[in-house]
């Protein structure tokens, strides 16, 4: 394979919420959950995001305007060209029939949406910190929701909701994405209960594929090793849940991170 | 296989197999180093550092393209004060760690290279070479004879640990800055840089595809030309050298050493091979020694020159 965008044209375009849009596009290349793309707009700059929906030959990724770039992607039209590269990482072992739970935390639904797709039935935790910035509640309809200023759902983090739901019923495994120190409280929660768990985590990524370095967790190269770990890796992984590179390299606390 | 020695000295470093990391690849943390160490190594380098923190171009700055790489990172790094915190007690890493260091000017070499003389980094490289950041190497006329001369002696003066001057394969006189090098003190020479600059456009897109739009070529493509430099600098210079560019299978290392390199570096390898490419190299490079009956690497450099 090489390592080169490709041009691809954007072919409808979604709105999950006030913030955050979903770009369609077509891309003839097997994907997997959990795995994501680089994403190019010439004379501007290029990052990772994850698929947040696989369909035959047409992929979705749910942008959250956050910044430049993404806003530049808010910009574009349905027939505009954006550059594509990847798939890129190990993505999400989706087990099946098991008794499993998905939790996003603010975007990081978007890297969740395909492992709930394919399984029927599991339980989908969605927490942000208010209500306009929940994202697919027409794609899925038996979330349960909360929000960190209770103007939706359950009042109080991911964590808490979690934690509530484990008194009604056990999970064998739990899929998560979002802010790192709401999925190192969850693997704690899952260390506790004995559950299984696959984690998706996020750093700043240059190449993609394993050469430059920039991603490291512990050693471990989120674009290729990642994004997603299981828990017994985490528990050798340092790094997790407390620091993170900065785009000189710098290491930085992750409640210090400067987004 | 155990009578096989893979085994050299360089500079005085003793190093238990000569295929190095090279710089830029995968050097940003400590624990990235320890990884290649344990996948082999026979020693590993830190991404370049400066004075100060640079944040390097945009993405795209890494692509691949038929026979190798393009990159224009454009030297991102957290600065030697962030890169002291970063690299300690680099005993962990298990193998020798040589640190890359980068200047606009004379100056900046001396302060950074000074800043490191207490840590335990083995040695310092200085690439006189970069083709794709502006203040930096060929783009801020480092790689002359005159220049290679004078920030070498001077960081030679603050300096016992070995010194690699790291050389450009774009200059027709690669061997008269070498010898600049070697005059003003240098220990060793790496030989090559990546070449270039060269381009990729994306025809659809109608732009080029790396943000800084040339960058440095690595990878086959660049194979021979380091191969040949190699094998020009081995006459004319007396100290080592580090032949980088290009290598990804031990072949590749024993044609590398033949020209006369001492120690191989591998970057762009680890792209086609894995991050486990420093075990594979130096087990084909055994198995081609048995086969071939040479019972020492040490034999074999220069080999193709006589």
């Amino acid at each position: 394979m090489i390592e080169q965008p490709i041009m691809t044209r954007i072919i409808d375009i979604q709105e999950e919420s006030p913030k955050v849009k979903t770009l369609f596009f077509e891309y003839k290349i097997h994907c997997k959950p959990g795995q994501f793309i680089m994403v190019w707009l010439p004379l501007l700059d290029e990052k990772p995001f994850t698929l947040a929906y696989i369909q035959k030959n047409l992929l979705g990724i749910s942008v959250l305007k956050k910044g430049t770039f993404t806003n530049a992607l808010h910009n574009l039209k349905t027939g505009d060209m954006i550059g594509i590269r990847g798939p890129y990482g190990n993505g999400f072992h989706v087990q099946h029939p098991i008794n499993s739970c998905v939790i996003g935390g603010g975007i990081g639904m978007a890297s969740l949406a395909t492992v709930a797709e394919r399984l029927p039935g599991v339980t989908i935790i969605q927490g942000t910190r208010t209500a306009t910035e929940i994202i697919y509640q027409k794609r899925f309809h038996k979330m349960k929701l909360c929000t960190e200023d209770g103007t939706l759902g359950f009042k109080g983090t991911t964590v808490d909701l979690l934690k509530e739901e484990l008194k009604k019923q056990h999970f064998q495994k739990i899929y998560t994405c979002g802010p790192e120190i709401m999925l190192y409280k969850i693997v704690k929660v899952c260390e506790m209960h004995g559950i299984e768990c696959e984690v998706s985590l996020e750093r700043y990524i240059k190449c993609g594929f394993g050469i430059c370095g920039q991603c490291d967790c512990s050693g471990q190269r989120i674009c290729i090793d990642g994004p997603v770990f299981c828990i017994k890796k985490l528990q050798t992984m340092e790094d997790f849940g407390k620091t993170t590179l900065l785009k000189t390299g710098e290491r930085v606390a992750i409640n210090n991170k400067i987004h | 296989m155990s009578k096989i020695t893979l085994a050299i000295n360089l500079c005085n470093i003793q190093l238990g197999n000569p295929v190095i990391l090279a710089s830029g690849i995968l050097g940003v943390t400590k624990a990235l180093l320890k990884r290649v160490s344990e996948n082999g190594a026979g020693a590993v380098t830190i991404k370049s550092i400066s004075k100060e923190p640079r944040e390097g171009h945009k993405n795209p700055t890494v692509i691949t393209f038929e026979a190798g790489m393009l990159n224009a990172v454009g030297y991102s790094n957290s600065g030697v004060e962030k890169a002291l915190e970063e690299f300690t007690n680099l005993q962990d890493v298990g193998v020798p760690v040589i640190a890359s260091v980068i200047g606009t000017q004379k100056e900046d070499f001396v302060y950074v290279v000074e800043r490191l003389s207490h840590t335990k980094f083995s040695a310092i490289e200085i690439p006189l070479s970069c083709p794709h950041t502006p203040g930096f190497g060929l783009l801020a006329g480092q790689g002359t004879p005159q220049a290679t001369f004078g920030i070498t002696s001077e960081v030679r003066k603050v300096t016992k640990l070995p010194l690699f001057i790291k050389l450009s394969p774009n200059i027709p006189e690669i061997c008269t800055v070498a010898k600049a090098a070697e005059d003003a003190g240098a220990d060793a020479i790496t030989a090559v840089n990546s070449m270039g600059p060269g381009m990729i456009i994306n025809i659809e897109a109608r732009r080029p595809v790396l943000d800084f739009k040339v960058g440095g070529v690595t990878g086959d493509a660049l194979r021979p030309i380091a191969i040949r430099c190699v094998y020009d600098l081995y006459k004319t210079v007396k100290i080592p050298i580090i032949g980088v560019g290009g290598i990804s299978t031990g072949r590749h290392a024993i044609e590398m050493m033949m020209a006369g390199a001492s120690a191989i570096g591998i970057g762009t390898g680890v792209y086609y091979r894995g991050i486990d490419i420093f075990k594979k190299i130096r087990e084909e490079m055994v198995s081609w020694m048995q086969e071939n009956g040479f019972d020492d690497i040490n034999k074999i450099i220069g080999a193709a020159n006589d």
